[in-house]
């Protein structure tokens, strides 16, 4: 089994979200990066139990930066066999997805993972845009898989409950919580991943096809109002009159 | 010209979510003098509401909604290209994540998911970033355009008029995909979280499963949908599709209220786009009541039972 598991950083979840250059550029400053967890704990770990129990290889990749590789280390010390850098800033949705298209069309993998999203831009899109670009089936927002030779057999989520699907190889899931459980890269893994392959390869050429013109943060609350325990059913008149929200 | 909306309907009867989505492109048509054309599956009684939510014309496929995202775009893309459709609307619901990022992809279009804002005469469109801590103006550079409307982010027109239907048929190709069993766990009559205005949730506080039934109770009496936190999911006391947080579902109720959570970070993520937000916990440093609009100190056993008794008689007085 010839596993592509897609990742891509953001800022640790308590990072303090700031912008600078007018609100042009999300201030980078302290800010430590993650592997973006949906890629991490649902993806990765889940392309890896498939190898693990079936064989196979599984190759991290990435659009972005020289900056990317401490996270893709990260990656390959969780227990990926090599990784592939496209050295392509990255921009836009359909940009990134065009990128990953262009490098896997020719790989023959018999699976491409991706998180449901990423925390920081929540679009959810890249994936089935990759799927599109490949013509390839897409199955979004897994949370069960399990492969029997080259049958995959999906638990995922549907408006107002689940469903279970089946797909045969290959094709694109996006992984959301229930796929696996995060795990944490022991010492070996991290030794490991010192050595293993990690190739940059150039970006395709694409045009950009949306662009962040300006960030802000939204307006702060105006601070909670305490309402005493003994009177805690006054609540239900101010959530009436003042709040207007029942 | 025109702008096409995908309105999802669930056994003909369109959710809030779909009915928002044929209200925001109807506004984008009116502002590039278009028509707003919106696109169903199977059968709907009548113009199912779309034309009240500002929809001119509904075009219905004699098809069941697929879990293909495949058949699916095609499905789109054919009736883009018959009413000449260069704007594509979405909700960026279950379907609406599953279908339009290959639209977009097809028609070499940007898109912009999770919108909660009509785009600017120049197509700049807002959308919330960084898990709801930050807002972003997203430009759409590309001449086919494809938006995916946040849930309970904008209203429902109530223009009043009704839609012209039209039946609609496309080749969609062989599916890829067999969907084996459906499986729906909402109770009967509850409405979806991610379409819930009222929301009341509980977390480690309540000390056990067996203790829910105030925190059922008020949601009962207030109309609103049940939550819970992780942890709560995790141990397995709750069912998992009521986590609410950055791993779970995220909402954006009008009321949002919080038993026993103590506001970790991850949640807050899932929930710091609800309107009101009221917590209740007896740990007085508990973080969420940073984040709260109205706090209560005090041990939920204690607390609960008087909003209850407040909110009985509150519905019976209105």
């Amino acid at each position: 089994m010839k596993i592509l598991v897609c990742i891509s950083k953001a800022p640790d979840t308590t990072s303090k979200i700031a912008f600078t250059d007018g609100g042009s550029k999300f201030d980078e400053n302290g800010v430590q990066y993650i592997v973006n967890p949906y890629d991490e704990w649902y993806a990765l770990v889940r392309a890896l139990e498939l190898k693990e129990a079936g064989g196979g290889n599984v190759t991290i990749l990435s659009v972005g930066g020289a900056d990317y590789e401490p996270i893709i280390r990260k990656a390959l010390a969780i227990g990926a066999d090599d990784a592939v850098r496209i050295d392509a800033a990255e921009s836009d949705s359909l940009y990134v997805a065009k990128q990953i298209a262009a490098y896997a069309k020719n790989q023959a993998f018999d699976i491409i993972f991706f998180g449901k999203e990423t925390i920081n831009y929540n679009g959810s899109i890249v994936p089935g845009m990759v799927a599109e670009l490949l013509d390839l089936p897409f199955v979004s927002l897994a949370m069960k898989l399990n492969l029997t030779g080259n049958m995959a057999t999906i638990e995922r989520e549907v408006a107002g409950g689940e469903e279970i699907l089946e797909v045969a190889t290959p094709f694109v899931v996006s992984a959301a919580k229930g796929m696996a459980e995060q795990r944490i890269p022991n010492m070996r893994g991290i030794m490991a991943a010192r050595t293993k392959p990690l190739t940059v390869v150039p970006a395709a050429t694409a045009d950009a096809s949306t662009a962040v013109k300006n960030y802000s943060l939204p307006p702060a609350k105006s601070g909670c109002k305490y309402i005493d325990a003994e009177n805690a059913g006054s609540l239900i008149q101010l959530l009436h009159e003042e709040a207007k929200a029942i | 010209m025109s702008v096409l909306i995908y309105a999802e309907n669930h056994n003909g009867k369109f959710p809030k979510s779909a009915l928002e989505a044929v209200s925001y492109g109807a506004d984008v048509a009116a502002m590039l003098g278009n028509e707003a054309i919106a696109l169903t599956c199977g059968t709907i009684a009548g113009d199912g509401g779309l034309g009240n939510a500002g929809a001119t014309k509904v075009l219905t496929a004699a098809v069941n909604g697929t879990s293909d995202s495949q058949q699916m775009s095609k499905l789109v893309l054919a009736a883009a290209a018959q009413t000449g459709a260069n704007v594509i609307i979405f909700s960026h619901d279950v379907a609406g994540k599953m279908i339009a990022p290959r639209v977009a992809a097809r028609l070499d279009a940007g898109l912009v998911p999770g919108a909660t804002a009509l785009p600017s005469a120049d197509f700049v469109v807002r959308k919330n970033v960084f898990s709801g801590k930050a807002i972003a103006e997203v430009a759409m550079l590309t001449a086919n355009k494809v938006i995916t409307v946040l849930p309970n982010s904008l209203g429902v027109k109530n223009t009043g008029n009704t839609a012209a239907i039209e039946a609609f048929t496309a080749d969609l190709g062989a599916t890829r995909i067999t969907v084996k069993e459906v499986k729906t766990d909402n109770k009967d009559g509850e409405i979806p979280l991610p379409e819930a205005e009222l929301v009341v949730s509980a977390g480690r506080g309540m000390k056990g499963p067996e203790h829910w039934g105030p925190i059922e109770e008020l949601a009962k009496i207030l109309g609103a949908t049940t939550a819970c936190s992780r942890p709560v999911s995790d141990i397995g006391w709750r069912p998992h599709h009521e986590h609410v947080g950055q791993t779970g579902v995220t909402i954006r109720p009008n009321l949002y209220i919080a038993v026993g959570i103590s506001g970790a970070i991850q949640h807050l993520a899932g929930v710091n786009g609800s309107k009101t937000i009221v917590v209740i916990n007896k740990d007085p440093e508990a973080p969420f009541f940073k984040a709260a609009d109205y706090g209560i100190v005090g041990d939920a056993f204690e607390v609960l039972p008087k909003i209850i008794e407040a909110a009985k008689a509150f519905k019976a007085a209105h």
